[in-house]
């Protein structure tokens, strides 16, 4: 990590607080690779080549068909509290791919593109990988090398890019794929079901608890793409994982696209935790530049006693639109959202998460935490629906927000559609902003103005924090604080 | 006057264009105790205000010199780094900030500053754990979050461990004693004076006589409309405890 830099200037005043932010984004560099690129444009053509490209089998180009048909009878969507930019589909390339492609060690690789995930942080070489994390790291539209393979599939776990699991378990994919979010679900579901290039697939087969922590680092580098990752989980029932999400990309004028589908189901007894560090380019002081953030992810609580966690911290992208969700349809089962999203500059972020109760004594918690300074508007929106069969659900909702500024904006949306009247619907809500008396305490104790940001910060967020695994929860703790610096005011 | 640590010269200060200070002048040396009393309203808040930074006054004539260096001309958190500390009279609060990571970060930066080592974890808990016993601060409020939940003398008694922490040069007390009962004042007051040594001088902010029975002072100033307008010894604030103010707003009305 890059040391945080300590700005002496004196407390609490306004117009120094406002002063540019610290510190660059220190992912924006752009690897030079040979990258095999297609022209720009979507058309069915375009779906059958990168198909082809991917030799796939008959039904996946059917599904992805079908999705790019019903697409193109679908508007943009714009109920979010965002302004988007209108979007040329027809200016993105929809598959780009480092041109060595599949290698089958890590002499294979090319050093180019070891380096790059070396300035990542990303420990690929074997060697390296005693942190006891699986990886797979997705670079534009492939995925180029997964870690730790053999040890996972000694217990039968299967940890692999989904286009391997196409080709090597079919039958399994063709099972889960798109049946939790279906590719008719929205906008940017459907264009990602017709274009989805790669992305992880993890199994874990009956009774097994996954002895490490899996991960996938996504990075977007070839300019003028878009990123349409797809990531399935299945859990099957007793089984257990962690799986943990990160993302960078170079910094560019333009914007750039980046619509993934996570889904995730989790069968009897079964538990998944879901944790997202995003931090894809958030755009320069003025808004120009970064990724448009526009992500579907939603988990099935199928099985009885089953429980999905999700916890994300949210501090790129120049316009978030996520809602990880879960479907709570096995009977006791359990659904978690703690989120942290931080939005400064220009950023925009309307994220939150939808809690569906079916089944009989589900249970749902949800913990957002918003920090919106400079001029970014930070919305929270989320959905507690309680069907007329999930007698006794429970849910907690707690919905904070945070204000460096004063010329930013957070919102709550909170939607609550209750049709059984045995459920119990909690909602609590704040709105705090960072006080002058607080930063001059801290002042007065030694403490200069950005640090003591970065303590009340990770102060405020400690609740969705300590939901991380270790290995992440200092990295997104330096992460916020970094993010910070200089836009207090 | 080779050990003078603070030397107030002239000092006017004023908040929203409306002056409180109008000329505090004010030498304090190692080893000793100050009192300022006053009336409500005087601009005794405002002058510790001052002395530490809090921008929200806006310094409009004098200086201040501080064991050599110009004070005013320091951030705040660089007067606390040369030894300057303040124990609020309303210590604020910060959820979800641990007083071990708020002291920690404190200790560290004033490290820092004097070009040292970060103190390890381990050193880091033993010194806590040291100076708390001085105010006999359970360790359950250490493991809290920074004033979150504290009683009045909870938080008072926080401020003094603090000062424990941070072995200042010169610490103001601002009204230290408002809100404390009488076992709460014993114990902070307690607390001060095993803290004081030749090398260091502590002013303590006070409307009342009653923190000075256990803090002895030895000199009294009286801040009346942002001057002070009389010192004396301690007999000046047993004086005060019998006639209230009332005869120095007379004295002093113009």
């Amino acid at each position: 990590m890059s040391e945080n830099k300590i700005n002496n200037a004196p407390a609490a005043d306004e117009d120094i607080l406002r002063q540019a932010t610290g510190d660059e984004y220190k992912y924006g560099f752009v690897t030079d690779i040979e990258t095999d690129i297609i022209p720009q444009g979507l058309s069915e053509d375009v779906v059958r080549l990168i198909s082809e490209k991917k030799g796939e089998p008959e039904w996946l180009l059917d599904f992805r068909l079908k999705a790019y048909r019903h697409w193109q009878t679908l508007e943009v969507p714009n109920w979010a509290h965002l302004k988007i930019p209108p979007i040329d589909f027809n200016s993105i390339s929809y598959y780009a791919a480092p041109k060595k492609n599949a290698p089958h060690s890590i002499d294979e690789v090319d050093p180019e593109l070891l380096k790059t995930f070396d300035k990542l942080g990303i420990p690929l070489e074997e060697q390296k990988v005693l942190s006891g994390m699986a990886v797979d790291a997705v670079m534009d539209s492939v995925s180029v090398k997964t870690t730790h393979k053999e040890k996972l599939a000694e217990l039968g776990i299967i940890f692999c890019s989904i286009s391997e699991a196409v080709k090597d378990y079919p039958d399994l994919v063709k099972k889960y794929l798109g049946k939790v979010v279906s590719y008719r679900d929205n906008f940017y579901a459907a264009l990602n079901s017709a274009v989805f290039s790669d992305g992880s697939f993890v199994y874990i087969p009956k009774g097994v608890r996954c002895p490490m922590e899996l991960s996938t680092y996504f990075r977007i580098n070839a300019s003028g793409t878009g990123q349409f990752e797809r990531t399935l989980i299945v859990a099957d029932d007793d089984a257990y994982v962690s799986y943990l999400e990160g993302c960078t990309a170079p910094m560019r004028d333009e914007n750039q696209l980046h619509a993934a589908i996570v889904e995730i189901i989790v069968e009897d007894r079964a538990e998944v935790k879901y944790s997202t560090v995003q931090n894809w380019y958030a755009g320069d002081k003025d808004g120009k530049g970064g990724v448009y953030n526009f992500v579907t992810k939603r988990g099935l609580c199928r099985g009885d006693y089953s429980k999905l966690s999700w916890t994300q911290v949210e501090t790129g992208s120049a316009i978030t639109w996520k809602y990880p969700s879960c479907v709570l349809q096995g009977e006791g089962s359990t659904g978690e959202f703690y989120s942290v999203a931080v939005t400064k500059n220009k950023q925009q972020a309307d994220t939150g998460t939808k809690m569906i109760h079916i089944g009989r004594n589900t249970r749902s918690t949800i913990v957002s935490k918003g920090i919106s300074a400079g001029e970014s508007e930070n919305s929270y929106r989320g959905l507690v629906k309680v069907a007329p069969t999930a007698d006794g659900s429970r849910n907690h909702t707690q919905c904070d927000s945070l204000l460096l500024s004063n010329r930013c904006g957070a919102h709550t949306f909170p939607y609550v559609d209750i049709m059984n009247e045995t459920a119990i619907v909690e909602h609590e809500a704040t709105t705090s902003k960072i006080s002058e008396e607080q930063l001059f305490y801290c002042n007065q104790r030694g403490i200069p103005t950005e640090e003591a940001v970065g303590l009340i910060v990770n102060g405020y967020a400690k609740e969705v924090m300590n939901k991380l695994p270790m290995e992440f929860a200092v990295e997104a703790q330096r992460l916020l604080q970094v993010t910070l610096e200089g836009s207090v005011g | 006057m080779d050990n003078i640590l603070l030397n107030v010269n002239n000092l006017h200060a004023s908040i929203n264009g409306k002056e409180i200070l109008k000329g505090i002048n004010l030498t304090i040396r190692q080893g000793e105790v100050h009192a300022i009393m006053g009336p409500n309203g005087s601009g005794k808040s405002t002058l510790s205000a001052v002395l530490t930074g809090n921008p929200s006054f806006t310094v409009t004539e004098g200086s201040v010199d501080f064991h050599g260096k110009d004070l005013l001309s320091l951030s705040p958190e660089d007067r606390s780094h040369e030894g300057l500390f303040l124990s609020f009279q309303y210590p604020v609060e910060i959820p979800g900030v641990s007083m071990v990571n708020f002291m920690r970060a404190a200790i560290n930066a004033k490290r820092k500053y004097l070009n040292e080592e970060p103190l390890s974890a381990s050193d880091f808990l033993k010194l806590m754990r040291q100076k708390r016993a001085i105010v006999e601060l359970d360790n359950k409020l250490a493991s809290r979050s920074v004033n979150e939940g504290f009683s009045g003398g909870e938080k008072k008694r926080n401020e003094i461990f603090q000062m424990a922490m941070l072995e200042p040069l010169l610490s103001i007390l601002d009204e230290t004693d408002s809100g404390l009962d009488i076992d709460a004042l014993r114990i902070v007051a307690e607390g001060v004076n095993k803290l004081k040594s030749q090398e260091n001088a502590t002013i303590v902010i006070t409307h009342y006589q009653r923190l000075l029975d256990y803090i002895k002072p030895d000199f009294v100033h009286i801040l009346y409309k942002g001057r002070i307008v009389m010192t004396g010894g301690p007999e000046l604030a047993l004086e005060l405890e019998k006639t209230g103010y009332d005869w120095i707003k007379q004295k002093y009305n113009d």
